[in-house]
């Protein structure tokens, strides 16, 4: 209101055309974007874009490309490797996200307790998210080292093993390990997000189902779970999408190794377009994953909408 | 847990101290040293001499005898570390006030100016915060190329506010629709124009929003791996992360202690920082999920 009352009062008192304009709020308005829009555009939608035809050509670095059209498609369908990494890919992102979203929702639920020293220990929780992954990979590296690793020590004195465990050497050992240490760095982020959902919801709710005599998983069931749930589908897509597109753990503690058994989509597509020098083939390999990006996102956002509509909102 | 023993919960102060240290301190104790123990080995395994690292039978691993600042003198001195840690201190500098200068301006004209179509801008800002760097960096590689920014500074910090911006602008926009309405417009009927209304209202009442965007946009691109990896080929012009783990190992050697020396001093920084703005960076990564 009192913008249109401001707008006619310039019109009367200024009307050079320049004053009108940055009086204009479509005109102001495009100018505050121009930074924004034009990093955004140079170099985040016209990748995405380029992305898009670098998979359907040959590039190679150095070279220009042709158009194969869907030539990249077709030999990674026969390309056993590439499944390997579309099956380690599904493998590291479910088992690794189902952990995470188990341990940080008990991890939330647990600092959601009257605790000494709350804030010190919600600050120490979230290290793993904080320090640089790379920079704790390594040391998940030097834990899982074949000659010198502490669990296998561990367990050796503890009389539980009898040889040191080859955490790296070994397909299925291999894809274990690296599942825990991004674990391990994921669940900080769950554990935080999901509390600051927990402290949203009233105690009054809590408290009116204390007097109709609620059991404590009841309440967790009928109070917790529905309050939480838009809150859990966000947390959850975000840290999906973050792991099915993780590349630094894989690149630091296994280059993909043992025998391709670790490669990642993103990790084989690094591979491919920068180790190998062919760009388009590794494009190709990374638009391979926007449907799994697409679906995650879709998926959460009509779980989204139901459960607002469940919970009787319009928007 | 009975179900006579769930009815007393929701009056948590009467119960028990040890079933509370079962129930709660326990598990809670249990995953803190599963989340701390990899900082205790990267810090332990810097200071330890050679000798003790690869001797389980001599030295308890647990523990150091004789502790050494060897590693981190071998880092610093032999390698090219501080330069590393120069860059990263540059790049990330300047990619955070790049983002933030252009989010702020982004996120008022979205949220205030409402210009036509701003709704759908800033729908669209927040799908570009869901596009992975995994599947950005290869045509970003060429483009770099292209434009002769590879192997320098200057490639990285045009190319790090493409995820630091839309989240930025996601932020500041709950931020500064939280600042009431008539604020501005008393400061527009007595004549400022919109940059002083931005500069002089808005701004300052959403200084949290800004230190909070601020804060995890550094931290952000501290981090940054993959393009870093992608985009820099010489030694002197890598960041920590990218340094450490293509110069620190030559072959099938690895130089342990350096590597977590290395590691060790990469994260300080941004642990510093981060433990003085605990409760900014909290909201900065709560704010982004809760819209």
């Amino acid at each position: 209101m009192a913008v249109m009352a401001e707008h006619g009062v310039a019109q009367v008192k200024r009307s050079s055309l320049w004053t009108r304009a940055f009086e204009s709020r479509n005109f102001l308005g495009a100018m505050f974007m121009v930074p924004a829009i034009a990093i955004l555009v140079l170099f985040l939608a016209y990748p995405l874009a380029l992305g898009l035809w670098l998979g359907m050509t040959d590039t190679k670095i150095g070279g220009v490309g042709r158009f194969i059209g869907f030539g990249n498609f077709v030999s990674l369908a026969k390309d056993s490797v590439f499944w390997l990494s579309v099956f380690n890919t599904i493998f590291y992102t479910v088992a690794a996200s189902i952990v995470k979203f188990a341990i940080g929702l008990y991890l939330a639920l647990l600092l959601n307790e009257r605790l000494p020293f709350k804030s010190i220990v919600r600050a120490i929780v979230l290290l793993p998210f904080v320090v640089p992954t790379v920079l704790s990979a390594i040391a998940f590296w030097w834990i899982y080292d074949s000659q010198f690793s502490i669990i296998s020590w561990v367990l050796i004195k503890a009389g539980l093993i009898t040889h040191y465990i080859d955490f790296l050497g070994d397909p299925w050992n291999a894809r274990w390990s690296v599942v825990v240490a991004n674990i391990w760095r994921g669940v900080p982020f769950v554990a935080i997000t999901l509390l600051a959902g927990l402290q949203t919801i009233s105690p009054s709710l809590y408290e009116a189902a204390n007097l109709d005599g609620a059991t404590n998983l009841q309440r967790f069931r009928h109070i917790t779970l529905p309050m939480l749930s838009p809150i859990i589908a966000v947390v959850m897509t975000f840290s999906v999408l973050m792991t099915f597109t993780d590349f630094q753990l894989i690149y630091t503690i296994t280059r993909g190794g043992p025998i391709n058994a670790t490669h990642l989509m993103a990790t084989l597509s690094f591979q491919r377009a920068i180790t190998g020098g062919n760009l388009g083939e590794g494009a190709a390999i990374s638009n391979a994953m926007i449907p799994f990006l697409v679906a995650a996102i879709l998926l959460s956002f009509f779980g989204l909408q139901r459960s607002r509509w469940q919970q009787g909102g319009r928007d | 847990m009975s179900t006579a023993d769930d009815q007393t919960v929701g009056m948590s102060y009467l119960e028990s101290l040890p079933r509370r240290f079962l129930r709660v301190y326990l598990p809670l104790g249990l995953i803190m040293v599963f989340l701390l123990f990899p900082f205790y080995w990267m810090a332990i395994a810097t200071f330890k001499p050679d000798a003790e690292m690869y001797d389980y039978e001599k030295y308890n691993p647990f523990w150091i005898v004789h502790p050494t600042l060897e590693h981190i003198k071998k880092l610093f001195i032999e390698t090219d570390y501080p330069q590393w840690m120069w860059n990263t201190v540059i790049v990330s500098v300047s990619s955070t006030c790049i983002s933030l200068f252009a989010s702020v301006c982004a996120a008022y004209a979205i949220e205030r100016l409402r210009y036509k179509g701003s709704r759908y801008v800033g729908l669209a800002i927040f799908l570009g915060y869901l596009v992975p760097p995994s599947i950005l960096f290869i045509p970003l590689a060429t483009i770099v190329f292209q434009v002769g920014l590879f192997d320098g500074n200057l490639a990285l910090i045009l190319t790090y506010p493409t995820f630091l911006i839309p989240f930025c602008t996601w932020l500041l926009m709950g931020y500064f629709r939280t600042i009431p309405y008539e604020l501005e417009e008393c400061a527009l009927i007595d004549g400022a124009t919109r940059l002083q209304i931005l500069t002089k209202i808005t701004l300052p009442l959403s200084l949290p929003g800004v230190i909070s965007a601020g804060i995890f946009a550094f931290t952000l691109s501290w981090n940054e791996f993959i393009y870093a990896l992608t985009f820099i080929s010489s030694s002197e012009n890598k960041t920590i992360p990218v340094g450490a783990i293509t110069e620190l190992v030559n072959g099938d050697v690895y130089h342990w202690g350096a590597l977590m020396a290395a590691a060790l001093t990469g994260s300080v920084p941004v642990v510093i920082l981060y433990s003085f703005f605990v409760e900014y960076y909290v909201s900065a990564m709560t704010g982004a999920v809760k819209e």
